[in-house]
């Protein structure tokens, strides 16, 4: 793999609130995306997957840390130049399909609008074929164009959101559960595109998702992330395989299989960060074996190497 | 299911709706029988109707649709005849109750969560004041609500995605329903907080000894909690068994399709199986088997006339032409052979 980061978050902290209800949504986070990979986030709900993904397109201010794309820190003001340069490389597909929509835009309109505020200077003509490109591109008809959002099913509407990220030409997309609300098989031609986007224009993703079994099966590298801070980053085979926090080992154990007899027998695991001893012997982020990261204290330490035998 | 005593018995049921001037059949003359106690799954395809059949049980319909056909029977009465709020009203919450999706929508944001479940105790239930108070904490601690009198007093908001869902669940089981049925009760939810929902829902099942019906796209879930499973497609159950029968020997060519997509079975690198084709349009009629135009298996006779139930088992059929003794042998698709043998062992526990 190509090694070298588009994307890198350092010591990441947002907050919210104001007074003393104020609190940090995300707690120092770190990580880096590399050029053409997938990069999966997951984690709780609140745990502050999506405060990650709007702080990186400039949503949410940061309050501490840096956001570095490719090599240019893009966390505080930005020239107008810069502005724009962010706004066209990174692209996010929002959460909810069915509350990211305007509903009382037409199809071309919301997904050309990202455009025609970047490139005030192109022509109608120039604007409706890349629409109807666009529209091709995700596989739906370009005859969909002059229709309104409430006409189509949950996984078309998810395609018209992916089809307004895509008409930028971003670089970097911010995916954040695209696939939750759609059944099996629209999920799978999801899922497909996307994968096939990737190969065809060497995109980069950064996926959140709650479904690990789509996590295991799209990403390349997953971080676990736990009330605003990440506990866990490995390639995803490594993680799976040896997941060493306790609230990553739960998460998989939870993961639901579509086998009757395996699910009623299966016991679950419940995390507990209580059962850290962290007040007199506090954790640090380590490298346990190569590429694989995890949050722990020393004797925990000693314990997951032991593990890892 | 040993002894099998049925609960609800539908049979043949048509449901419509009517959009600008043009009738949608949705339900398309569906049968189902639900036994006392169990826990049945529904799965299928966004837009095949489940919603739309379970909601006809409790008069739930959007105003523009309406019951063109057959039957719904609980407890000796036909529910499909219903017209008035009235009836439905001693229906409704007190013997079939139903979990949405989204929990937000369902509950109040101006009231405490402890005064909505209060109010639906009363409406439902002969008890008033303090001891319906006491009766909504109780309520709330058995949700797996910790220090429940306190947060009696809560709003909506206050709650997290989870403990919001299980105040839904709460206000569901607060007037003893006989059914309880829930539509995608743990998509919002992270697998953690899912696979806590799930078990709390298991365990009031047990406790009340209520028959639950699920909705979900998740078949994790499903084979998690359904002793049964009914695959709908295109307004009409095309297989139903029990829960092994349906997951290790599926019979019906959707039911193949739709666990030939699971990520599960995919290969990192290699594109997912996905259904080729679109679900018919439901303002025409349908010919044959509805998924024989998206079935690369499909024979003549699909395409021109409807296939029966073929039962594979006491307790497990199909609507299929697969299974008629004159059709040729047809194999699933490799990749869902052996499901069992497949995630059995895989990873221990
Ligand atoms: N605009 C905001 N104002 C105040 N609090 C916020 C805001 N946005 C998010 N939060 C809070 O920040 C925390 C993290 O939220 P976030 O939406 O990032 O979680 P998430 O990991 O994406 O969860 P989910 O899996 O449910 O989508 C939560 O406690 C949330 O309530
Ligand atoms: N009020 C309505 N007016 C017109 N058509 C409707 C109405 N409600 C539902 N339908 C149609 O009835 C069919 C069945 O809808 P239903 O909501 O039961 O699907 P579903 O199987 O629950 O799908 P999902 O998995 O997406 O929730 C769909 O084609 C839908 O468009
Ligand atoms: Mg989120
Ligand atoms: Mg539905």
């Amino acid at each position: 793999m190509n090694r070298n980061p588009i994307l890198e978050v350092k010591d990441l902290e947002v907050e919210f609130g104001k007074g003393k209800n104020r609190f940090k949504a995300v707690d120092g986070v770190s990580f880096n995306i590399y050029k053409g990979e997938t990069f999966g986030l997951v984690g709780e709900s609140g745990s502050g997957k999506t405060t990650i993904g709007r702080a990186i397109i400039r949503l949410n201010e940061v309050s501490n840390g840096e956001i570095i794309f490719e090599g240019e820190d893009i966390s505080g003001k930005l020239s107008r130049e810069k502005e724009r340069n962010v706004k066209k490389n990174i692209q996010m597909i929002f959460q909810d399909p069915m509350a990211s929509l305007n509903e009382r835009a037409k199809v071309d309109y919301i997904i050309s609008e990202g455009l025609l505020n970047l490139n005030k200077k192109k022509s109608k003509k120039e604007i409706n074929k890349e629409v109807h490109n666009a529209l091709l591109n995700v596989g739906l008809l370009p005859e969909f164009a002059s229709r309104f959002p409430h006409e189509f099913s949950g996984g078309q509407r998810q395609r018209i959101g992916i089809a307004r990220s895509l008409i930028m030409e971003p670089k970097f997309i911010i995916a954040d559960e695209p696939i939750s609300a759609l059944d099996v098989s629209i999920r799978a031609q999801v899922l497909n595109l996307l994968l096939e986007l990737q190969k065809r224009k060497k995109l980069t993703y950064l996926f959140i998702a709650h479904d690990l079994s789509v996590v295991k099966f799209i990403t390349d590298r997953v971080a676990v992330i736990y009330k605003g801070k990440i506990v866990e980053m490995a390639p995803t085979e490594k993680l799976f395989k040896n997941p060493l926090h306790p609230y990553t080992i739960s998460l998989i154990s939870a993961i639901p299989l579509p086998d009757p007899i395996r699910e009623k027998n299966k016991r679950l695991k419940i995390y507990d960060s209580k059962i850290h001893n962290y007040i007199e012997n506090p954790p640090k982020w380590i490298e346990i074996e190569p590429e694989h990261f995890v949050l722990a204290n020393e004797m925990e330490i000693t314990k997951y190497r032991k593990r890892l035998k | 299911m040993e002894r099998k005593e049925k609960i609800l018995e539908v049979k043949d049921l048509v449901v419509k709706f009517r959009l600008r001037g043009e009738i949608l059949t949705a339900i398309r003359k569906a049968s189902l029988d639900v036994y006392k106690g169990e826990s049945l799954a529904i799965v299928g395809e966004s837009g095949s109707g489940k919603s739309v059949f379970t909601k006809s049980f409790m008069g739930l319909l959007d105003k523009n649709g309406f019951i063109d056909g057959g039957k719904i029977k609980y407890m000796e009465k036909d529910l499909s005849t219903y017209k008035k709020e009235k009836d439905w009203i001693k229906i409704r919450g007190k013997e079939i109750a139903m979990v949405f999706q989204e929990p937000m929508t369902s509950l109040n944001p101006l009231k405490t969560v402890g005064k909505q479940i209060k109010e639906t105790i009363e409406l439902h239930r002969d008890i008033r004041g303090k001891s319906s108070k006491e009766e909504a904490i109780k309520i709330l601690e058995d949700v797996g609500i910790s220090k429940a009198s306190m947060r009696y007093d809560s709003y909506p908001h206050e709650f997290s995605g989870g403990m919001r869902q299980r105040v839904v669940i709460a206000i569901a089981i607060a007037c003893n329903p006989k059914i309880l049925i829930c539509d995608e009760p743990t998509t919002a939810l992270d697998v953690t907080i899912q696979a806590q929902i799930l078990n709390l829902l298991k365990r009031l099942k047990k406790k009340y000894n209520l028959t639950t019906i699920y909705i979900t796209h998740d078949l994790g879930v499903v084979a998690n909690v359904a002793d049964r499973v009914a695959v709908m497609y295109a307004g009409d159950i095309v297989e139903i068994g029990k829960a092994e029968e349906v997951f290790y020997n599926p019979k019906h060519p959707y039911t193949w399709a739709l666990l030939s997509s699971l990520p599960q079975l995919g290969k990192k690198g290699e594109a997912l199986y996905s259904i080729e084709g679109t679900p018919p349009n439901l303002f025409e009629e349908i010919k044959g088997d509805a998924f024989a135009p998206r079935n690369p298996r499909a024979l003549n006779i699909d395409f021109v006339k409807k296939p029966p139930y073929f039962s594979i088992s006491p307790t497990h059929k199909a609507k299929t032409w697969l299974l008629d003794p004159k059709a040729p042998l047809v194999e699933p698709p490799e990749g869902i052979k052996n499901l069992n043998k497949y995630f059995g062992g895989k990873r221990d526990e």
